[in-house]
Order: structure tokens, then sequence, then C-alpha cells
């Protein structure tokens, strides 16, 4: 069975489709954010079209937003100019601005069922809530952005089978490592992977969405979890009606399996300089951190800045070392806030950033120098990707990337507490 | 002989594409699109000629200042990976690479590519080195290293992407048939 040749052979209007097809598909919903929408922006210009729908084209800016430099500025003003002329109903800039992935499902806008399309790579989030969610680049936006259709080759999918529960210390981020770590950064490529199992009713919805971020990082086109109470309760908070959900067989089948047992998963740590370069966070090496971050479009949610607090609550960062925490959305941060959250990393000695994808690609709000090592909740590692290219970045859960904030070195949370 | 699989219905007759020619620029696996152009210039979006001074610096610093106009880059699998950016295929392309030939390539690089019109070609790259001349002929899908003097086949690229690279990129196809006639 593949969730995601349902979703794709229904909004097609087919009877059938199978791995391989070529199909055109109407898209529910368009995202591109402050560095791909200008690229998109101009190759629609040259369309000569209107925009197809101003209710379903998201436009977020938060790459480099609060600007950082005259050109970001001047490239979120031209995102801004486009949203107000067109009358995008669905733009978020200054006090309305998130992480894209963590503001579209908080702002009601993914439901199950539905195909997004995002001018970004981790737009394969929202599988985690039942939807077929891929990213593309700038020109294929400008398309949906006129026509509201793209074409899609029909995926082949791999089951990833999920039993057991975490332990204490472990969640979606190592999931997702560890199986990156299995099948490799091109493991998953032109694949769906899609996780079904016992297990994944243990598994909270914003773990979810951590897991299904990352599948791109092993390759994959999606990622799809199954809609189940969890997934309904979740979205009912939020406004959302999930609605009826009949994901059914098809003849064709999965292409591979993966048994994954969680029970026994530790807390995982990617080493530089690619996600799938995976241990076990008690096999990583002591090395010296200047800086570790703890936020992102894969870790910026209320439950991971909670998971972290639980381990740090009361210490102090360790001396020389910068923790920095990014709320992954005003939503975020002010639950953070209400909570104590805040409050508390201010205690423990850590920078609070407004919400923003930042230091992950190296913008801003945490750039690395020549020979600096940082430890991060976010979802790349590669040469460069946070600053200098003498600079390293170890990628990791909400609780190591705390405990090691008070150690200095990476370091398993069951050290700590 | 069009050696491609094409479909049909999408194709408009034209000549194939002319043979290129030029010098292979040999990288390895997993080359992802930080490597090729750094996210700290993403907010330089709309620039390529800046774009491209920085292609493949972090991997080989003062790479641009040394490509010829017509050059390949080779490299082995998982080509593009990473970021959504559209700045990577642009930025080569505007550094003066002619196509890129790989053993295998990411996704959303794979589109990016062809929506801007730079050709992308799969084949077994391991037995072509740096400097190698190559003739690359895409219509064909055929590259052929004239250093060693051997011809590697090239794997099927899918009919509606060749189309695309054809009318010389996704805007135009758009502007021309106002839809994807898969």
């Amino acid at each position: 069975m593949s969730g995601s040749r349902v979703i794709l052979r229904e909004k097609a209007g087919r009877k059938s489709i199978k791995p391989g097809d070529f199909i055109e598909v109407p898209v529910d919903l368009v995202l591109a954010n402050d560095v791909t929408a200008p690229l998109a922006i101009e190759e629609f210009g040259k369309l000569n079209m209107g925009v197809f729908n101003k209710e379903k084209i998201v436009l977020v800016l938060d790459h480099f937003t609060p600007n950082r430099d005259v050109a970001s500025a001047e490239q979120c003003l031209f995102v801004r100019e486009f949203a107000n002329e067109n009358e995008i109903s669905h733009f978020y800039d200054g006090g309305n601005a998130g992480i894209e992935h963590v503001l579209l499902p908080e702002e009601g806008l993914i439901s199950p069922g539905m195909i997004v399309v995002g001018g970004d790579s981790h737009t394969c989030t929202y599988g985690a809530l039942g939807a077929f969610s891929t990213g593309m680049g700038s020109t294929d936006i400008a398309a949906l952005m006129a026509t509201g259709k793209t074409w899609f080759r029909v995926p082949e999918a791999i089951n990833v089978v999920v039993n057991g529960k975490f332990r204490k210390w472990v969640g979606g981020k190592d999931l997702i490592l560890y199986l990156i770590g299995k099948i490799g950064v091109d493991g998953a490529t032109y694949y769906s992977l899609e996780f079904t199992g016992n297990g994944i009713e243990n598994i909270d919805v914003e773990a979810r969405l951590t897991i299904a971020n990352m599948v791109v990082e092993a390759g994959a086109k999606n990622g799809l979890f199954p809609v189940d109470k969890k997934t309904i309760a979740y979205l009912s908070q939020l406004g959302v009606d999930s609605g009826e959900i009949a994901v059914e067989a098809d003849e064709y089948g999965y292409s591979g399996v993966i048994e994954l047992d969680i029970s026994n998963l530790t807390p995982m740590v990617a080493l530089p300089s690619l996600p799938s370069n995976v241990i076990s966070v008690e096999e990583a090496p002591r090395v010296k951190l200047d800086q570790v971050v703890i936020g992102s479009c894969t870790n910026g949610r209320i439950s991971d800045l909670r998971e972290a607090l639980e381990v740090i609550s009361g210490m102090r960062v360790s001396k020389g070392l910068r923790l920095i925490v990014i709320p992954g959305s005003p939503r975020v941060y002010r639950q953070a806030l209400n909570e104590g959250i805040i409050e508390n990393f201010l205690e423990v000695g850590a920078v609070i950033s407004p919400p923003t994808c930042g230091p992950c690609l190296g913008g801003h709000m945490g750039v690395l120098a020549a020979g600096e090592k940082a430890l991060s909740t976010t979802n790349r590692n590669f040469v460069g990707r946070m600053g200098h290219i003498e600079s390293e970045v170890y990628l990791c859960n909400p609780a190591v990337a705390a405990a090691s904030a008070l150690t200095g070195t990476i370091t398993d949370p069951a050290e700590i507490i | 002989m069009v050696a491609f699989e094409r479909n049909r219905k999408c194709v408009i007759a034209r000549p194939d594409p002319p043979v290129l020619k030029g010098t292979a620029r040999v990288f390895g696996d997993d080359i992802n699109t930080d490597y090729i152009i750094s996210g700290r210039y993403k907010f330089k979006t709309l620039d390529m000629g800046e774009l491209a001074k920085h292609v493949m610096e972090d991997l080989e610093p003062g790479f641009a200042d040394r490509i010829d106009k017509g050059d390949f880059i080779v490299a082995g699998r998982n080509f593009g990976c990473g970021s959504s950016r559209e700045q990577a295929p642009l930025a080569l392309k505007a550094a003066g690479i002619s196509a890129v030939i790989a053993r295998s390539f990411a996704r959303i690089f794979f589109r990016n590519a062809i929506n801007n019109g730079l050709p992308l070609l799969i084949c077994d790259t391991s037995g072509i080195d740096d400097s190698d001349i190559l003739e690359v002929d895409i219509g064909n899908g055929l590259v052929r290293d004239l250093t060693k003097d051997s011809d590697i086949k090239c794997e099927h690229v899918p009919g509606i992407m060749l189309t695309i690279l054809d009318e010389g990129g996704l805007v135009s196809f758009i502007q021309k048939h106002g839809k994807f006639r898969v």
C-alpha cells in the first residue's frame, strides 16, 4: 500500500496510477519563502498570467529575517510588494512570521490528503499530518502560482515499520537520524517514505513533524504518516477538520520494507559533514563546543523547548559556550513565555532569538567562525552550513543539545539527570 | 537514432540539440547545493553574475576563475542534494558550465536544472578523469570521452523533462503550452 499514491491518484482524478507514471495534479497549497520567492516572482512575471488563487499561495519571510542587511531587506521588500499587489491571503511578515514549517500547521493551513508544494526542501514536513507534501525550486513554484498545477512522476514507496516506544531522551530526531544513517543520504531518492506500524501511536505529532521534516535528507520525495487519533486531536485543537481519510491499498505495494524497533534506540548524533554520518551519543567524540543551537523547522516546536529545558533548568551554560534558543513561531514563542520557558532559558544563560531560520543555513543569528564547532537541533551539517567552511556542525535532538550546552561537549542527557 | 524513449505527444519536431564539447571538471559523491553555492550567498538570490563567482568554492577555492565556458561538471552519486535553492543550477550555468554529468541526481536539483535549461546526463562517470575532453550528445544520450576514446551511454530522461529542456526551460514551456501536457 502506498498512501502517497492514493492521494496522487485521487487528485489526478484517475482510476489507477502506477509508479513511474507521469501525472498532472492540482495543488492545494503553494509555499515560498524570502529565499525562493524572489526568483519565483521574477519567473512568474515572465508568464504574464495572474495568480491562480490568492488563498492558496503562502509566502513566509523567515530565512534572513528580521533582515540582516540591505540585500536581504530588498529581497523581502520585493516579496512584500508582490504579496500586497496580488492580495495574497497568507502572507507572513514581521511579528506574524515564523519558520514556515512550524508556522503552516499551526495556522491550520495543512490537512490530511492535501497536496502541498513548497519552494523549500523541507516542505516534506507536512507528511506528518497525512498530506502529500514536497519541495521544488523557484521556477516550478512560479508555474504553480500561475497554473495551480504541477507534474509528478508517481513515486515508488518504501515502508518504514515502526514498533515499540521511545525511551526517555529519545525522540523523533533520533528515529530519523538513525534511519538516514542506515539508508544513506540518497537511500530514498525519488521514493516516498511511508511510516506505519504499532509504534506510530506512541509518537506525538510534533515528533512526527520532526521525522517527516528530514526525510529529504535521505533523498525522499515525501514522507507520510497515517492519520490517527493523535493527528485528529492535534488538528482539531487548531480548528482543522481532518475529514474522511480513506487511505486504501493499491496493487503496487512497497518497493522495500525497513523495520525499526524504537525501544532500543538511543539519542543519536550526526557528525560532520553529512546527516547520514550518524552514531549513538555515547560513542560521539567529546569535542569542545563553541555553540549550541536549539530551534529550526526540525526542532523548533514547543515540545522541543520543553524537552531541552527539562534537562537544563536551574543550571548554567558551560563557560565560553553560546546557547541560542529559537522558538519556531510567534505561537511557540508566546507559549514558551507563558510557561516560563523563556525566563528559564534566560536564567540558564541562553540567547533567545526571534523565530527565524537564521543560523541553520549560516544566514545570521549565530554564524560560526573558522575552527568553531556547533551542536545543533537543525537538519544539515554540510561543510560551511553554519558559517565558515572550516567550522563544523553536529546534529542531535533538543535534550542532547541542552545537556551538551551544560558540559561544553557532546553529552548524553542521561549523564546529567 | 534517438536513444531516449520520448513521450511522443510531448515532443515538438525540432533538430536534435547540438553536440557539446568541453573539459571535465570532476567532483565526488553527494555534492550538495551548499557546496554548489553556499547558503551564505542566498540573500543575493537574483544576482547570478555575483553568485557565479562563488560556485563550488567551499570544495575548491577559486574554482569559478578556472572554468572555461562550456566545461562540464562530472560527479558521482546524488549530485545536488540538500536545499531546493534554484540558485545552484543557475549559478553553474552563469559560471559557464554547459551540462552536469553524474551517476545520479537529487530530485529537486534535477527539476530545477531542467526548468532552467541546464542539461543533465545520468551515466557511469567512474571512468572520467579531471581534465578529460568530453563530447556530450544530449539528443542521443551519449557522453564520449575523447581523452580515453570511450563512449558512455546515458540513462533515460523522462519525456516531459526533455521537452521542457528542448523548449529552453519551464517558463518558455508554459508560455508556449499554458500547461504541462504530461
